[in-house]
């Protein structure tokens, strides 16, 4: 109980004394986590709605595994591209290991099957309602996967959303192939995970709270993002302004 | 002039031949066969389920034997090659976009170039009495509305048939009575190359409708094409009896 109270008032102070270290962390982790989630969001939108409107033979096989990546647990992405990246490994020239680049590529492996899984989810389901009228239209299937992202443009930024919460709160891939370096490789979570080990709950705490409070600061700015837009989309359907 | 109509009226551009569809188990289409001339005007009509939707999807192409888990096609299905067909689903689906870009929109998956599209749609959208509202988003539209933006889609996409499927359900009597205004002039344009009226088929469970625009009237019962008959015959009750017992009862509306 003591140790929590003590941790808001540690928090608190970290966080409105400006404390050079902590938010050169917390600009770190929005670094890493915000590039990985661009990777991630380009690549696995349209690795989905390829997947939505392909037809192959193992396609059944190719989302079953899909779908099991998204419990895949972060240290063993971590460990795999580890193994890519270390110096025996096929990417061992890049010389990437322990570094930033390092972890935006982990943490882009990790959550590209996040936002690839659920964007097919959404297409295919847009699909299946929708896909007799565009392919109706003319549009072949490339074209139908396109408007269906366009249209379901809402529930894509919730994906990515997802998908970047994903990124941001894990610890185990950052930490295997960045090792949590003082200054240079060091987040939110590694740091939490360290400063657990050393025994200062407070400031391990305190870390948390910030993470949190990051991670809603976002949440607000998305939501509002998203409030703007079908605000928007009502006014223009009251007033007759060009979308 | 008139010669030649009547010649280009005997033009076959759709040929069924014991054509049947199955949706897994379920059998939607039993051994449908059925012509359609150019410039027909036939009304499909049947209970829910008996059909209807099936056969447009199969005239339109949706469903052909090699389309899958949307439904298997079998029998002999030919169609003319100068068909150029656009259809009216009963929920038609908007994009989120404005009613102008919809429009556009199938314009330009016809391979029309986007800027020209987007002059076609204006057109296009004065056609359905829709010019005002060109810039709001379509989804905002009403239900009458959106379904004239989709007349004004299919308009663009300049077909030679048009397809709708129920139009008009559930629809308020005025927006029902403007979208039906709208489908006769459609059937009664002439396709400025050819001179040829446009084909017309729709399904439809309003029997004043189908007086009002129909030349020909099919009735489907599960899944079966019980009659295909001119449409004053059709409603002649003493020779719909004499054809076909069942589609005299459904008109009777003792249909069990």
């Amino acid at each position: 109980m003591n140790s929590i109270s003590q941790s808001f008032s540690t928090a608190f102070s970290l966080i409105f004394s400006l404390d050079a270290a902590l938010w050169s962390i917390v600009a770190r982790s929005l670094w890493v986590s915000g590039l990985a989630c661009l990777l991630a969001s380009g690549l696995g939108v349209l690795m989905g709605s390829w997947l939505a409107v392909a037809r192959f033979t193992g396609r059944g096989l190719v989302l079953m595994m899909l779908n099991t990546l998204l419990a895949i647990p972060s240290v063993v992405v971590g460990l795999l591209v580890y193994l890519l990246l270390s110096r025996s490994g096929p990417l061992g020239s890049w010389g990437w290991l322990f570094s930033v680049k390092a972890m935006v590529l982990a943490q882009a492996v990790l959550i590209l099957p996040i936002v690839a899984a659920l964007t097919r989810q959404l297409v295919e389901d847009a699909d299946k309602l929708h896909g007799e009228q565009l392919q109706s239209m003319g549009a072949g299937s490339w074209q139908r996967a396109v408007l269906h992202v366009w249209d379901e443009r809402f529930a894509v930024l919730m994906v990515l959303l997802a998908a970047f919460g994903r990124a941001i709160a894990e610890v185990g891939a950052v930490m295997v192939v960045g090792g949590n370096i003082d200054g240079f490789t060091r987040v939110m979570t590694t740091a939490i995970a360290l400063e657990t080990s050393k025994g200062d709950l407070p400031l391990a705490l305190g870390l948390g709270l910030v993470l949190m409070a990051v991670v809603l600061l976002l949440n607000a700015v998305v939501s509002g993002i998203r409030l703007v837009l079908v605000q928007h989309d009502a006014s223009a359907a009251v007033q007759g302004v060009r979308l | 002039m008139k010669a030649q109509a009547a010649a280009a009226a005997s033009t076959i551009q759709f040929d069924l031949q014991a054509v049947s569809v199955r949706f897994g188990a379920r059998e939607a289409l039993k051994n449908v066969d059925l012509q359609i001339a150019q410039g027909d005007r036939l009304a499909l009509i049947g209970a829910n389920g008996s059909g209807k939707s099936t056969l447009l999807r199969v005239l339109h192409g949706l469903i052909s034997s090699t389309s899958g888990q949307a439904g298997q096609m079998s029998g002999c299905f030919h169609l003319h090659e100068d068909v150029r067909q656009a259809m009216l689903f009963q929920r038609p689906h908007m994009l989120r976009m404005s009613a102008q870009a919809n429009v556009a929109m199938a314009a330009w998956l016809g391979g029309t170039p986007w800027a020209l599209a987007k002059a076609q749609a204006l057109a296009a959208l004065q056609r359905v009495g829709l010019a005002g509202e060109a810039r709001r988003p379509a989804r905002a539209l009403s239900q009458g509305q959106q379904q004239r933006l989709a007349l004004a889609r299919a308009w663009v996409m300049q077909p030679n048939v048009l397809l709708l499927d129920e139009p008009t359900a559930s629809m308020d009597p005025h927006a029902k009575r403007e979208v039906e205004h709208l489908m006769q002039e459609f059937a009664t344009f002439a396709d400025p190359g050819s001179g040829q009226a446009m084909t017309l088929i729709f399904a439809s469970h309003n029997l004043g409708q189908v007086k009002r625009l129909a030349t020909h009237v099919a009735y489907l019962e599960h899944g079966q094409l019980l009659v295909h008959l001119p449409v004053d015959v059709f409603f002649d009750s003493a020779c719909l009896q004499a054809v076909s017992t069942q589609a005299d009862a459904f008109l009777k509306g003792d249909f069990v």
